[in-house]
């Protein structure tokens, strides 16, 4: 099993969702996260003063499937998420030991 | 004799000038302040309306309206002693105790402008101090000599509903305060943006309607004055306001909210002493010249003299407040729509008048509030340590959050 996140622009949290249902993820996790990477933040005016924002906000997408599935997956992330332009985020994939559905006890990709 | 209808509506004007303070005022600045800070803000002006209002009942009416010395009132009133029921207040026609309550309305919002320079950082025991000894010491006064038949009074001086009493005192005192006591941590290169702007705009829009009972309560009246002050009020915060935007949009790119909305409050800051004199064509004048020069103003104080008047008062009240005080006699003409000049008056002369009142008040503000504000920092201390600071006021000076979002706590 693999674990991926993805740290992608907010305002395409729909695209990825309806991407990943098509691809056949069943679950998902989104917590809203601020940070940076290149563009170092961007730039908001207040009253005429140019504030630097550092931390720019973004979704963190955390989504646990099979492995043969991996990559399509991640496919399906980086087609929905990306504009194109600076800022569009970053996808990362860990091995995933075991998983467990608090339900019903069931393990492994069962519980995926 | 009292007049049902210009009593009915003062009683409504006294209900639109506390809105502008609770909870418009308050509005405006906590969304402007970060997330830590709003319940601190909130409370600054709570706090203030209250003790103002003691006040008030205790002494500083009577020091502002009774008496007829030209530098100060007297205490004869003091606890509203010998304020009846049915009293008519001198050369109107409403009661005394409407007249004392729509001026305590102009009381309570001078010294909470003045929470907008000291904001994030202030102790809460000096803001309480500062602004009860500010009341007395600068409010009364300046509103005796303008209002409660004072020298400026005398000498002719024009300032319809607080441009100099309320705007150019608060807006000057502001920053010496916010120079006493220094900067913000990481002012002004690292400091963060409004953490609300959508609160800033509501807070705004009420201070713009609570706005008509200042000016146009002013008229103490329901007649023709109030309804002409309530025009050019509404238009030049218009004007103002589409100013500021075209401004931004031009140099920026982006028209942007935060900047619209501190327009209007430069627009209504800047026709308040002229709303009672002037046409609609001062009106709209007004607006395009107060919302070129607050702007200007503001970049000035923050990014050129780096002084953190976190909010902005000194240029936007002040600089408001003073420039409309001064423009009031330029539009009054009757050419311009304006209600024209008394015999032996001319615009020079008013012009020169309404500099006198300006510079008079301003003197005073300045020196009165720097020495209050070392008082209050002998007596109880004026900034917060820096832990407080960086922690927020909300949870270190008051202790409660603002926003308790997720993971709410229990009781026990």
């Amino acid at each position: 099993m693999k674990f991926i996140i993805a740290i992608i622009q907010p305002h395409r949290i729909d695209a990825v969702r309806e991407a990943l249902t098509e691809v056949g993820v069943e679950g998902l996790t989104v917590s809203e996260v601020r940070g940076y990477g290149r563009q170092r933040g961007h730039k908001e005016v207040y009253r005429g003063a140019e504030y630097t924002i550092t931390y720019v906000p973004k979704l963190k997408l955390e989504v646990a499937v099979e492995s043969e599935k991996a990559d399509e997956v991640v496919e399906a992330i980086s087609r929905a998420a990306r504009t194109g332009k600076i800022g569009d985020g970053k996808i990362f994939m860990l091995e995933l030991q075991a998983a467990m559905r608090i339900r019903t006890g069931e393990m492994g990709s069962q519980a995926l | 004799m009292i007049n049902g209808a210009d009593t009915a509506w003062m009683l409504t004007a006294s209900v639109l000038v506390l809105f502008m303070t609770l909870p418009g005022l308050a509005l405006f600045y906590a969304g402007l302040v970060r997330a830590k800070n709003i319940l601190s803000v909130l409370m600054h002006c709570v706090a203030v309306a209250c003790l103002v209002s003691f006040l008030w009942f205790a002494g500083a009416y009577s020091l502002a309206f009774v008496g007829s010395n030209p530098w100060i009132g007297d205490l004869s009133q003091a606890f509203l002693a010998g304020v009846e029921r049915g009293a008519v207040h001198p050369a109107t026609t409403i009661p005394d105790t409407v007249y004392i309550m729509f001026q305590m309305t102009f009381a309570i919002i001078t010294p909470g402008l003045i929470i907008g320079a000291y904001v994030e950082r202030i102790k809460f025991s000096a803001v309480l101090l500062f602004s009860g000894l500010w009341l007395i010491v600068v409010y009364a006064p300046v509103a005796h000599w303008v209002w409660g038949g004072g020298w400026l009074a005398t000498l002719g001086v024009k300032d319809y509903a607080g441009g100099i009493v309320v705007h150019t005192t608060a807006g000057i005192s502001a920053l010496i305060v916010a120079i006493a006591l220094g900067k913000r941590e990481g002012f002004p290169h690292h400091v963060h943006p409004p953490h609300a702007p959508w609160i800033v705009m509501v807070g705004a829009a009420m201070l713009w309607v609570g706005w008509f009972g200042f000016n146009a309560g002013s008229a103490l009246t329901s007649g023709a004055d109030a309804g002409m002050a309530m025009l050019v009020t509404h238009l030049a915060a218009a004007v103002a306001t589409l100013t500021w935007m075209a401004i931004e949009w031009a140099r920026f790119g982006k028209p942007s909210l935060v900047g619209s909305v501190t327009g209007t409050i430069a627009g209504l800051a800047t026709v308040t002493p002229a709303s009672g004199f002037i046409g609609p064509y001062g009106a709209v004048i007004i607006g395009v010249v107060s919302g070129c020069i607050c702007y200007s103003a503001v970049q000035i104080v923050k990014l050129r003299y780096f002084v953190d008047d976190s909010l902005d008062v000194f240029a936007v009240h002040g600089i408001g407040g003073m420039t409309g005080t001064l423009l009031t006699a330029i539009l009054m003409p009757i050419v311009l729509g304006g209600v024209g000049f008394a015999d032996n008056v001319t615009l020079q002369s008013q012009l020169g008048v309404q500099a006198v009142g300006v510079i008079a008040a301003a003197v005073w503000s300045a020196g009165m509030s720097y020495a209050l504000i070392k008082i209050t920092e002998l007596l109880v201390g004026v900034r917060v340590v820096p832990d407080f600071e960086t922690q927020g006021l909300d949870l270190s000076t008051h202790g409660e959050s603002g926003y308790n979002v997720a993971f709410g706590g229990s009781t026990q």
